[in-house]
């Protein structure tokens, strides 16, 4: 039984929830709800009419069972119904239950609204406020369609009541974040800045909350609040702990007010009034001094509202990061908290320094707390506070004390939590990178990092230690001399042997001359982990043996004979067997200097972005990296070519695609008559995109001649792979586009002009979009639709040209037909214009098999037994267009003996002959 | 740019992890609210009594105090501050405490729609609409009043509802 009865207490509802309360298992209760769910479904079909008192009973029951996490499925139209009762407590219950189990039927959402429509209208202020609490709560677009004009009437009204107004302004805030676009702005707007003039605290404090969210929205327009913010804050800042009488909190006036103001004043620049800004800065030092005042109360309570000032008075601070003065001392105030007995204070003020520290003024004076910091990452007991201390080391981390700070966070690194482990390794590397005077440092660093937490060093962090290795020739030498050293412990992780791999394999020869580390101990060394290893590194191990034969040829017969051995050679892996295979043979025929070319060093990686900080920002979400890195620019820019932000702009999408003019003179630039399908012209709109093919693009494209799928084009960016399928003169493709970096591609635009979905402008790092095109043969056609893809990696605009892969054979439709009507036709077709003829020499293997694959492939059925000769090949096929059909035949000839092959193609029409020749002969 | 900060969510729970009340200020589905409930009363019954008060968690920041037996623990976004969220949390207890007459965990239970309705008068739509204790519970009282004069003007129920079968 509740020990404290208010108000009417439904009986009802008590005894059950006694009764739940007594259930001695979940199967019990569960019964019980059954049992009583049925009851209440039984009472609300009954025939006869529930009066008010049951229904909001049975109404708060539902909700009483649903809170205990249960599925309610029925109730609403009840819970409707007590909306417009005249009693408050019914149509009080009638709302929390709308407003807990929000529906989106539409029926009942009128029928909502409509309720809603008659309280707001009542003048009835504990009416008005119960309905706007439900918008607020509900806050759905229908009902910013209904009640967005008509709030904003209320809250400015002369005549409303106080507390209607201070429900009004935030579930005109709501309305405003679910649906800007419905709420007109308008007279009332200059009206509601004044609020905050309101001789009502309440008032205030709801209006500033509106306020600042329309600040954020249109700073121009709402300027004027900035003096009038000030001129409040100042008020309340200078207000004797009693003068607000109920709104002072634990001696503190109007904390909450007083943050609102300081959150609403962050969304502009420094006043640029004399005036205003004085009285402003006034303001922010008293702040500042009461925090050295002996606290007017013990209580917590007293401490945590002032602070909660002085930290919100400190972001400002930061914000305008122009006052010195202000920002040292507001580090200063942090400094002491970072000693402080609450956990909660050092937790805070670490984070708060953390934003102090990319200020120029303040980053020395951030400085200075390095020591406590440090403690701090070694003594806290909760990891979130530890979590904040790496934070803020990585941001106070410069040229002076970046040595310290690595060194900390190293050994740091040995005892961390597992959850955090990832990052520091990030910070560390990120660090070790920026911060090295001598190289030698750096690779130091990250080889502690992967002996100290190799699991935890990501692909980005050792890709990266060897992309900056290969740059600078000055610490090859180092390099070599240390991953060998490493690579001597009895147990090292497999990042140090994939480093090591690498390295010795490009400058194993730097350290070579020591008979201590001869080629062939390099080599053994490098083996004998050689089996502890996955795939993967196996698969670089092979690759650095045969750089190995390149520099060191006395090594050849050793590793050849590796190579040659049945678990190499005879690998059930792929691409482990593959490289075996591939390497031996390259290593006994290739000459020495063909094998000097192909294994010459690698050259220097191109500078772009760090792809581990890349990576930090995708872990932290961009503010924050950027954010401190934009502060520390300055200080390192002559360290490889620095490491940008990107800054993030979206724009629109415009996935209009140009498909399929397929008209076989299509250079007129007038478009296809529509006809009423999916088809728009091609070429008129990308005139001069065959200039511009991507390089390597030809090739790909030829070779989805004859298939469907697979990849179309790559490069260290972007991969595009199709997938497509043809029958008769229609075609579906779908183009995937992945982004193979771990940044964001922004502004991505494929460009062709069909219906197709929009392609979402972003691709995520890492990620995949996918593009369906639908396709229409209306005529026959030469040249292919051409597609365009423009997006922005990094700071850079990507602009790619590629031929989409159809092609007239796409459209064949296969003809089985005997020896005799082959022949038949082949006769009929015998105007030189319809033949089309090439003697080619063979591009690759000469399998028939392949070819015949190749040919099934191409679209035409194979026909067995029609050519006296069988080795001869013979196919026969329909294409199919919108306008007209083109049969087709063809006959390939190989000759193994001469690695030549004639083929010979009649159609019904030339340029088909011609064309479909020309393609199908670059496929062999 | 965000159009605004604000509250995310607030779950009441018990020690025994039995979620007491909860308010969603961003649209989510179901499945999504159990998710985040499940998880985040798990995080939180895990920390020691020491620890902070404020969490990290996915993208957001959770700020929680123990009251007896009930966690109160409030969602907000990054950039909030925490310490007025700590002392939101404060006075909503003391307005519950206020209103009951040193509250407890059966209150909450018992009269879980008022719970409710104090809270939307304090907060709505996840911002502070009214701090002063007096202004809340005088609207709460004053619905209260509505309600005993309503009960007045009722007949007597009938004895099966007392003794709650119907």
């Amino acid at each position: 039984m509740p020990a404290v009865s208010k108000g009417d207490g439904m009986r009802g509802l008590a005894v059950f929830i006694s009764d739940i309360r007594n259930c001695k298992s979940k199967e019990a209760e569960i019964k019980r709800i059954n049992k009583e769910l049925a009851n209440i479904r039984s009472k609300f079909k009954g025939d006869k009419a529930l009066d008010g008192y049951s229904k909001k009973k049975y109404v708060c029951k539902l909700l009483f069972i649903f809170l205990l996490g249960h599925d309610i499925d029925f109730g609403h139209m009840e819970a409707v119904n007590l909306l417009s009762s005249n009693k408050y407590t019914e149509k009080q219950i009638g709302y929390l239950f709308i407003s807990v189990l929000v529906n989106s039927n539409s029926e009942l959402i009128r029928l909502i609204n409509n309720a809603i429509k008659n309280d707001l209208a009542s003048r009835n202020p504990t009416f008005m406020c119960l309905s706007l609490h439900c918008i607020a709560n509900v806050g759905s677009r229908e009902m910013a369609e209904a009640f967005a004009s008509e709030i904003p009437r209320i809250l400015v009204a002369g005549d409303t009541m106080d507390s209607v107004k201070q429900s009004a302004a935030l579930c005109l805030l709501r309305l405003y974040k679910t649906s800007p676009d419905l709420v007109p702005m308008g007279e009332w707007t200059s009206r509601v800045v004044h609020l905050l003039n309101d001789q009502h605290m309440g008032v205030v404090t709801a209006a500033v909350s509106l306020i600042t969210c329309l600040c954020r929205k249109n700073p121009e327009d709402f300027k004027t609040c900035v003096s009038l913010a000030v001129s409040r804050l100042s008020r309340i800042v200078s207000s004797a702990s009693t003068d607000l009488q109920d709104y002072t909190y634990y001696f503190v006036p109007a904390p909450w007010l007083s943050v609102k103001l300081l959150r609403l004043l962050q969304c502009y620049p420094p006043p640029e009034d004399a005036a205003v800004k004085g009285r402003l800065v006034e303001c922010l030092e008293t702040i500042l001094n009461k925090a050295q005042e002996p606290p007017k109360s013990k209580k917590v309570q007293h401490s945590n509202a002032k602070n909660a000032i002085l930290f919100e008075a400190i972001s400002l601070i930061i914000h305008y990061d122009s006052e010195p003065n202000l920002l040292v001392r507001a580090c200063n105030q942090l400094g002491q908290f970072l000693q402080h007995r609450e956990t909660n204070l050092r937790y805070l003020a670490l984070e708060s320094m953390c934003t102090l520290a990319s200020s120029e003024f303040s980053h020395e004076a951030v400085k200075t707390h390095i020591e406590t910091v440090i403690n701090a990452l070694k003594t806290e007991r909760d990891v979130s506070v530890r979590q904040r201390a790496a934070d803020l080391l990585y941001a106070m981390c410069d040229r002076t004390n970046a040595k310290q700070i690595v060194s900390e966070m190293l050994s740091y690194l040995e005892t961390a939590d597992y959850s955090i482990r990832e990052e520091i390794v990030l910070k560390v590397a990120i660090l070790a990178e920026k911060y090295a005077v001598d190289y030698s440092w750096y690779v130091d660093t990250i080889l502690n990092l992967i002996r100290i937490a190799g699991d935890y060093v990501s692909e980005e962090v050792w890709y990266r230690v060897i992309q900056i290795v290969i740059n600078r020739d000055d610490v090859q030498g180092y390099a070599a001399k240390t991953v060998f050293e490493a690579l001597q412990a009895p147990a090292c992780h497999e990042n140090m042997v994939k480093v090591g791999g690498y390295i010795l394999g490009e400058f194993g020869n730097l350290i070579a001359g020591d008979p201590r580390s001869s080629p062939l101990v390099q080599f053994n060394l490098l083996h004998s982990k050689f089996h502890l290893c996955s795939v993967s590194t196996r698969a670089l191990l092979l690759s650095t043996y045969i750089k190995f034969i390149n520099l060191f040829p006395e090594t050849k017969p050793t590793i050849q004979d590796v190579l040659r051995s049945d678990s190499q050679i005879r690998n059930a892996d792929v691409e482990l067997q593959q490289r075996a295979v591939e390497y031996l043979k390259l290593s006994s025929i290739a000459s020495t200097d063909v094998l000097a070319t192909v294994l010459e060093e690698m050259p220097p990686f191109p500078e772009r972005e760090s792809s581990i900080l890349a990576k930090l920002k995708k872990k932290k979400g961009p503010g924050v990296v950027s954010e401190l890195e934009e502060g520390k620019k300055d200080s390192n820019s002559e360290i490889n070519g620095g490491v940008e932000p990107t800054t993030s702009t979206a724009s629109t999408p415009s996935p209009s695609a140009d498909l399929l003019g397929l008209r076989s003179t299509p250079i007129t630039g007038s478009a296809v008559p529509s006809t009423g399908n999916l088809l728009v012209d091609v070429f008129s709109d990308t005139p001069s995109a065959t200039a511009s093919v991507a390089p390597g693009a030809e090739e790909n494209f030829l070779r989805f001649v004859c298939k469907n799928n697979g990849v179309l084009f790559e490069n260290q960016l972007l991969q595009i792979g199709v997938k497509s399928e043809f029958r008769q003169n229609l075609g579906r493709m779908y183009l995937f586009y992945g982004n193979k970096t771990s940044v964001q591609f922004q502004s991505f635009t494929p460009t062709l002009n069909i219906q197709t979905k929009p392609v979402d402008p972003v691709v995520e790092g890492g990620a995949q979009v996918q593009q369906v095109l639908n396709i229409e043969c209306l005529a026959d056609f030469d040249e292919p639709p051409m597609i365009n893809i423009k997006f922005r990696y990094g700071g850079t605009l990507q602009n790619i040209t590629l031929k989409l892969p159809i092609t007239i054979n796409k459209f064949f439709q296969a003809t089985e037909m005997p020896s005799q009507d082959f022949f038949q036709r082949w006769k009929q077709l015998s105007l030189p214009q319809q033949e089309a003829q090439k003697i080619f020499k063979a591009n690759h293997a000469m399998d028939s098999e392949v070819t015949k694959a190749k040919l099934l492939g191409f679209g035409t059925a194979l026909l067995e037994n029609v050519d006296p000769n069988p080795d001869n090949f013979v196919g026969a096929g329909i294409i199919q267009t919108k306008t007209i059909q083109v049969g087709c035949l063809l006959r390939l000839e190989p000759n193994i003996q001469a690695q030549m092959y004639r083929l010979t193609l009649r159609t019904s029409k030339e340029t088909v002959s011609k064309h479909l020749c020309e393609l199908l002969s670059k496929q062999f | 740019m965000p159009l605004g900060r604000q509250m995310q969510f607030m779950l009441l729970f018990s020690r025994q992890g039995k979620l007491r009340l909860q308010k969603w200020y961003v649209p989510l589905s179901d499945k999504e609210k159990k998710k985040i409930t499940r998880e985040l009363v798990q995080t939180v019954l895990a920390r020691k009594p020491k620890m902070c008060s404020f969490l990290e968690w996915r993208d957001l920041k959770i700020v929680y105090k123990r009251y007896a037996s009930l966690y109160f623990c409030w969602a907000i976004e990054d950039q909030d501050n925490e310490l007025i969220t700590l002392e939101i949390i404060h006075r909503y207890v003391e307005l519950l405490d206020k209103y009951f007459g040193s509250v407890c965990e059966l209150d909450i239970i018992f009269n879980f729609e008022k719970a409710y309705f104090i809270l939307d008068e304090f907060l709505l739509g996840g911002e502070v609409q009214e701090t002063s204790k007096k202004n809340v519970l005088k609207a709460i009282e004053q619905a209260d009043l509505l309600q005993e004069d309503a009960k007045e003007a009722e007949t007597p129920r009938s004895v099966l509802e007392e003794i709650g079968l119907t």
